[in-house]
């Protein structure tokens, strides 16, 4: 997994609430067996008319927004556990994601993936709609370290909360499945250990 | 210390803490399916890793399968290798696959507790978000993304961070014609999508007690769409009797002796939750959602409420719909009877007992899936294909099918549809389709008369 330190960029703001997964991406793109190209099918059905022409009006259609933070509204990432979504968000070029609120299974699938979820409060998040509409060049710093989002230009901040476990992870690229199997031996002794009641419930 | 119904499992499934962060939290039964494990097996293939239990992994295909000629060669390219690359996973790792055509094939929420593969006490995940559909047994069951998948695969346990504790109380007697469905649309419409975030569920109440396990399957399948990782319900008598005599549950004494620990696990008395609500069942309706989140919902007779976000707006101006207005007497063309949410029999005898003797309205395309194998082969036995297929229903192959629209069964654009599904989602039944959620009770009234209508009056 890339490592996530900080980061310093403009941001795309997407100013709509509940963003769910079938919008990040449609579940008719989701016969793909491998990782990639998950990108250009990003908010598919939001960038794209029914003729597959750009929909101008759509914040990732418009010039002035560029960057690899993306800042979007409340509950971002609810609906299927489609790790696709993750995937995508990332393929397309954000290393950031930043709302008031991620769906549980979303930011798990995002922490795994190397693409930081950073929550922040409803007043903030308004502030950054504000700042990034008022001025698509403004940057906003990540600092995974210090745990904290800021408009350095503005002298604007907030402090933000990440799973000490999972920051260590982004911090230096580990991932979950490294971990697991470094604690088989651990995980065989359980096995025999436990109950004979949760034995039962074991075998197929 | 008093603890509840869902820390009794957790903690004994509990391998290691980490100091300040997760729990290895080990799995008993891992269920998978083709959408959601190809990039999961690829991943161990990179790293040369093997599958650690495969004997408690089970896999079936659902997501992306035809409803219609199941026996042939599925025709989309990309469905059929998406199937193809599972059936050679399992065969390579030795995990049992109840693939298309299998009498034991379904939706992998409704095949695995109709095989008493999901049991009390147990902690289950799958690459799906209605994962939470098996808590209905006393389990801890909870949707992953597939990296999560991958490590199942190799470790048999999740790094996951314990929830907080939610419970929510229904009690008192239901009204006539208000399904488990409408529970907990009602229950979603009160509290929000994300109400449940961070949280695990625990329904609790007569209401839940005195429901079959069928409804409570419908009612945990949707704990997710109001945040929450999952849902359980204390196993009880109902429960027992689910389990006993299926294929993979424990026979005779086996049995007996794991019933005796099924019986402790319940919430301790004085045993204390993060956040607790309380409803009563004499204020729940039918319901019907108007909106493009599983939130918005109102009872059938309802007005849209007048207040609302930007977002709102938004999901009005998807649907059609005006704030203020009642949907009552809008004609409706598509009806689905099916998704994890609620195609078991129960729901088609549901159905099928309104649409008796009746015919759908001639603007309505009435379409009736099956959530599994036995299932469609218990609609036959049962005579249930007959009234469907009298009535002018379509009655076709188990799957996921317009739940997702992943293969042809797809709403048309602009389209309303009362569905039993779980997603009301913007383009989820097929792109522009418009979903009103609703019961299976619900859809086949509005199939007879081919609006939605106050059908409860009709009911003796
Ligand atoms: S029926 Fe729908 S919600 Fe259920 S598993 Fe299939 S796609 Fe998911």
């Amino acid at each position: 997994m890339e490592k996530f330190i900080t980061l310093t960029d403009t941001a795309v703001p997407l100013e709509i609430e509940n963003v769910d997964t079938d919008q990040i991406i449609p579940a008719r793109f989701l016969k793909a067996t491998d990782k990639s190209g998950f990108g250009e099918n990003l908010f598919r059905d939001w960038r794209f008319d029914s003729n597959d022409e750009p929909n101008p009006e759509f914040a990732l259609n418009k010039s002035e927004y560029k960057g690899a933070i993306l800042v979007a509204g409340d509950n971002f990432g609810c609906g299927s556990s489609r790790e696709h979504a993750a995937w995508a968000i990332k393929a397309y070029g954000f290393k950031v994601v930043v709302s008031s609120y991620f769906a549980d299974i979303f930011k798990g699938n995002a922490l795994n993936n190397g693409l930081l979820p950073v929550q922040v409060s409803p007043k903030f998040l308004e502030l950054l709609f504000i700042e990034i509409t008022k001025d698509p060049s403004v940057e906003i710093k990540v600092d995974l370290e210090a745990q904290e989002i800021s408009i350095p230009k503005k002298d604007i901040s907030e402090s933000f909360d990440i799973d000490p476990y999972k920051k260590t992870c982004m911090i230096n690229g580990f991932d979950d499945i490294d971990f697991l199997v470094s604690k088989l031996d651990a995980i065989k002794e359980f096995e025999t250990k436990r109950s004979q009641k949760l034995q039962a419930t074991k075998p197929l | 210390m008093k603890k509840t119904l869902f820390d009794k499992i957790w903690d004994s499934h509990v391998v290691e803490s980490i100091p300040d962060g997760p729990d290895i939290l080990y799995i008993d039964k891992h269920l998978i399916h083709e959408v959601t494990s190809p990039q999961a097996f690829n991943e161990l293939k990179e790293r040369d890793i093997s599958v650690f239990r495969s004997g408690q992994i089970v896999a079936t295909a659902d997501h992306n399968t035809p409803t219609e000629n199941q026996h042939l060669p599925v025709k989309d390219l990309l469905s059929r290798k998406q199937l193809k690359e599972l059936t050679q996973n399992c065969e390579d790792n030795n995990i049992t696959l109840y693939g298309l055509g299998h009498p034991y094939n379904g939706i992998v929420h409704v095949m695995a507790p109709e095989l008493g593969i999901t049991q009390p006490g147990m902690t289950m995940v799958c690459g799906d978000s209605h994962t939470s559909t098996h808590g209905a047994f006393g389990t801890i069951a909870f949707g992953i993304g597939t990296s999560q998948v991958s490590q199942v695969f190799a470790s048999q346990c999740l790094l996951v961070e314990k929830p907080k504790k939610l419970r929510v109380n229904v009690d008192g007697k239901l009204k006539k014609g208000v399904l488990p469905k409408d529970v907990i649309l009602y229950i979603i419409s009160k509290l929000g999508t994300n109400s449940g975030t961070g949280y695990f569920c625990e329904y609790a109440g007569n209401v839940f007690e005195e429901m079959s396990m069928e409804g409570r399957m419908t009612v945990c399948n949707m704990s997710i769409e109001m945040g929450a990782r999952g849902g359980l319900i204390a196993p009880d008598e109902t429960t027992f009797e689910y389990v006993k005599d299926k294929e993979f549950a424990p026979k005779a004494e086996d049995f007996e002796a794991i019933k005796a620990y099924w019986e402790t696990l319940k919430t301790d008395e004085d045993a204390e939750f993060d956040q607790e609500y309380t409803f009563e069942a004499e204020d729940i309706e039918p319901m019907i959602t108007y909106g493009t989140n599983p939130g918005m919902g109102i009872k059938i007779t309802g007005a849209i409420p007048m207040e609302g976000g930007k977002s709102d707006a938004k999901a009005l101006a998807y649907m059609g719909f005006k704030p203020g207005e009642s949907l009552l007497d809008k004609t409706i063309n598509w009806i689905f009877i099916g998704s994890c949410t609620n195609s078991r029999i129960e729901d088609f005898r549901e159905a099928a007992a309104y649409i008796k003797g009746k015919q759908k309205a001639e603007n309505v395309n009435a379409l009736i899936v099956p959530g599994s194998r036995q299932v469609a082969a218990q609609i036959e036995a049962e005579g249930l294909r007959e009234v469907f297929e009298n009535a002018g229903f379509t009655l076709r192959q188990p799957g996921c099918s317009a739940c997702l629209a992943m293969n042809d069964d797809k709403i048309p654009a602009g389209e309303y549809c009362v569905s039993t599904s779980n997603r009301n989602f913007e383009g989820r039944q097929g792109q522009g389709s418009r979903t009103i959620l609703a019961s299976p009770l619900t859809a086949a009234a509005t199939a007879v008369s081919g609006k939605l209508t106050d059908f409860t009056k009709n009911l003796n």
